[in-house]
């Protein structure tokens, strides 16, 4: 299915706001843009699962929030186990009409939630698992992910992360799963779009939203769109999709396969306070990793099955 | 027309669900508790049960499904064991506090290391200060009763918390027994379908389970001790009602037994209840007044009932089957916590038994009894706690 099916300008977007004013994100957040987009997405006829993260926050405290749909969070590691229960239920009320949505951050998805996600996935539950992966745990105050980069100032690698970032688009692609795809909110025709093939198909659906954090990344409140296009145009972070095992590079990261295209790493992880203690062979190194994975990608793009 | 199987606690408990018409069922298998979810498992596939069945991937998931389901609106069951229990107490914690009524069997195995998977209360007592209620199951019959029972109880809007129903594993789940399954319509009047007052539904927009600041957690914390208190009467109207429909009753909050005139009183929780019952009747043939009380509600704890079996009689000989490392028996603590501040109390000996599956039969209780009753004589209790057969 061809993304433009789904929307073709913002200008289609409803002006229904369903992420309210008051929440308490942090100014210049990319997960509020993405929960913005996400409900815009998708309407009202939506049950959000949401474990702890900075998401169970940003409503806002009892007696008020700042979500007009019905919220379900939940503990840290059982987005997966409780959207199957939703689920099931919805099923045995009849309810036919309703999307459930996990959104979950990086520490959520790729660490402690991992179990519970991989068990949904492989009960085919029908469900949009959302990772809104801002590269560490932000709620807790910037610590060390399994989603960190390498080379990345947290709380609990203060010297820079020694590791490399796991790939979890790979590890959802074998699960089989219908649907994968990842997306930016500096990007939001692409990540509307995906969200709403995702709804059409059955099945579970597993989106990788990266969201830049200036409370976590060290750059400033404004920069957050312009971060998040560089990180695409660098080639960092690559908007594809994965649809039933067959690979897609999507606009505009299938322009730049060309290495030519691409920026060099470096303008995006200058920007970045969280990347100040970088070496000249961190940063080549890093440029090496982004070139391989392309290579990858190029041969894989189009259809090509992962 | 009622019907009578011989069958396995596990099976009843299966068969139990299926009379309640359990609508989502989230299930993890372990020793001992397998049998339960093998046969759901069946049921379901056979199309006896009408259900959506979710074979999760550990205990802790089931637990948060079921959370899941139940807030969504629907009838909700699992059933677990020993260190699938432990592993699901984070979200059990989440589940009574967001006072949502889940039934669930937990098979009561000891928790390791070394390997044990017999019999022992360490596993469900270690839950006891999650906000579920406790019941502690003395037969085959009193299983399936319990479940009918505990989601009439966890249902009503006074109460609405999770219920656990502890049997011993093997002891029960895995012995046969006659049991009384009552005919569904009747079942079916006498718990109706569950009907939430709120749950997840974009039609009425709620955020469950949102941050809760210091400015109101007390209130809703003390929210749940009103609904405990709630239960605890409840408990008992619910077990007589059950009564005058199917014909078992179990007690309600404490089972007595011979207690009015009793010197001594054994004090048990679960099938050790049932064998004091022939310990009881053995020795009132030599002439000695002792009774029985088996509580079969450890939370609510039963303290009003404990109060008053305390005021006519000289002497509890209390016996765990779990202890608290560093402290004593659960119920003997309890028991000694209930009767604080009360006039005249009775001596109290605690005795450790069965731990990890070892039998208690009639005989291990007699011996008990005696020792007790040497030391109400003597008026003076010489040990506090006396583990019961152990190996020097």
């Amino acid at each position: 299915m061809e993304l433009t099916k789904f929307m073709r300008s913002i200008k289609e977007l409803s002006k229904e706001e369903y992420l309210l004013r008051g929440h308490t994100a942090c100014a210049g957040c990319g997960a509020a843009i993405g929960l913005r987009l996400l409900f815009k997405a998708l309407g009202n006829k939506v049950i959000l699962v949401v474990p702890a993260c900075c998401s169970s926050v940003i409503p806002g405290p009892y007696p008020y929030t700042s979500f007009a749909v019905p919220v379900q969070n939940i503990i840290f590691e059982a987005t997966g186990a409780t959207a199957s229960g939703v689920v099931a239920a919805l099923r045995k009320r009849g309810v036919k009409d309703v999307t459930v949505v996990g959104w979950a951050g990086d520490g959520g998805t790729f660490d402690i939630g991992i179990q519970a996600l991989s068990g949904a996935a492989e009960r085919e539950t029908d469900f949009i698992y959302i990772c809104y992966d801002n590269e560490a745990y932000g709620n807790t105050g910037i610590q060390r992910s399994g989603a960190t980069p390498y080379g990345a100032w947290t709380t609990t690698t203060p010297t820079g992360k020694k590791e490399r970032k796991k790939n979890m688009p790979w590890i959802m692609a074998a699960h089989r799963i219908p649907y994968i795809a990842t997306a930016c909110p500096s990007y939001p025709l692409d990540f509307i779009k995906k969200l709403r093939k995702a709804k059409e198909i059955r099945g579970t659906k597993f989106i990788h939203l990266l969201s830049p954090c200036p409370t976590g990344w060290r750059y400033d409140t404004s920069k957050t769109v312009e971060i998040g296009r560089l990180a695409v145009q660098t080639g960092m972070w690559t908007l594809f999709e994965i649809e039933y095992g067959k690979f897609r590079l999507n606009s505009p990261s299938s322009r730049l396969v060309d290495k030519t295209r691409r920026k060099p790493v470096r303008e995006y992880l200058k920007l970045q306070g969280r990347f100040r203690n970088l070496t000249e062979e961190g940063i080549e190194k890093i440029q090496e990793w982004i070139d391989e994975d392309w290579e990858r990608y190029r041969k894989l793009d189009s259809n090509q099955y992962v | 027309m009622a019907q009578t199987v011989i069958d396995t606690a596990n099976h009843i408990a299966a068969y139990a669900a299926k009379a309640a018409r359990v609508q989502v069922i989230a299930a993890y298998p372990i020793t001992p508790q397998t049998s339960i979810v093998e046969r759901i498992a069946e049921l379901v596939e056979s199309g006896e049960l009408d259900a959506e069945y979710i074979r999760v991937e550990s205990e802790h998931s089931a637990m948060a499904a079921c959370i899941g389901a139940a807030a969504t609106g629907v009838r909700t069951f699992t059933a677990t064991a020993s260190h699938g229990l432990v592993l699901m107490h984070e979200p059990l914690h989440w589940a009574s506090g967001s006072r949502l009524p889940i039934v669930m069997p937990v098979v009561n195995r000891a928790l390791g290391p070394g390997w044990n998977i017999w019999a022992d209360y360490t596993d469900s007592m270690s839950q006891r200060d999650t906000g579920w209620m406790q019941f502690y199951c003395a037969d085959n019959q009193e299983v399936f009763d319990t479940i009918i029972q505990a989601y009439k109880l966890c249902e009503n809007e006074r109460v609405l918390l999770p219920v656990m129903i502890c049997l011993e594993g093997f002891i029960l789940s895995h012995t046969y027994m006659p049991v009384k399954i009552p005919d569904q319509e009747k079942i079916d009047d006498f718990l109706p379908p569950y009907k939430p007052k709120w749950f997840l539904d974009v039609n009425n927009p709620l955020s469950h389970a949102n941050i809760l600041s210091p400015d109101w957690y007390m209130e809703f914390r003390y929210m749940m001790q009103e609904a405990m208190e709630n239960a605890k009467q409840l408990i008992p109207e619910i077990d007589k009602e059950y009564g005058k429909y199917f014909g078992f009753e179990h007690g309600g909050l404490i089972e007595k037994y011979k207690c009015e005139d009793a010197d001594l009183i054994l004090l048990t929780m679960g099938t050790m209840g049932s064998e004091a019952k022939i310990t009881v009747n053995n020795l009132r043939n030599e002439g000695l007044k002792v009774g029985s009380a088996r509580v079969r509600v450890f939370r609510p704890f039963p303290k009003e009932e404990i109060r008053k079996l305390a005021e006519n009689t000289q002497m509890f000989a209390i016996i765990d089957r779990g202890i608290s490392f560093g402290m004593e028996g659960f119920l003997a603590e309890e028991t000694k916590a209930s009767l604080c501040n009360q006039k005249d109390q009775p001596l109290i000996a605690g005795f450790i038994a069965g731990l990890g599956g070892r039998d208690v039969t009639f005989k291990t209780i007699e011996k008990i009894a005696k020792k007790s009753l040497q030391w109400m004589r003597r008026g003076r209790v010489e040990k506090e706690t006396v583990w019961v057969d152990l190996r020097k």
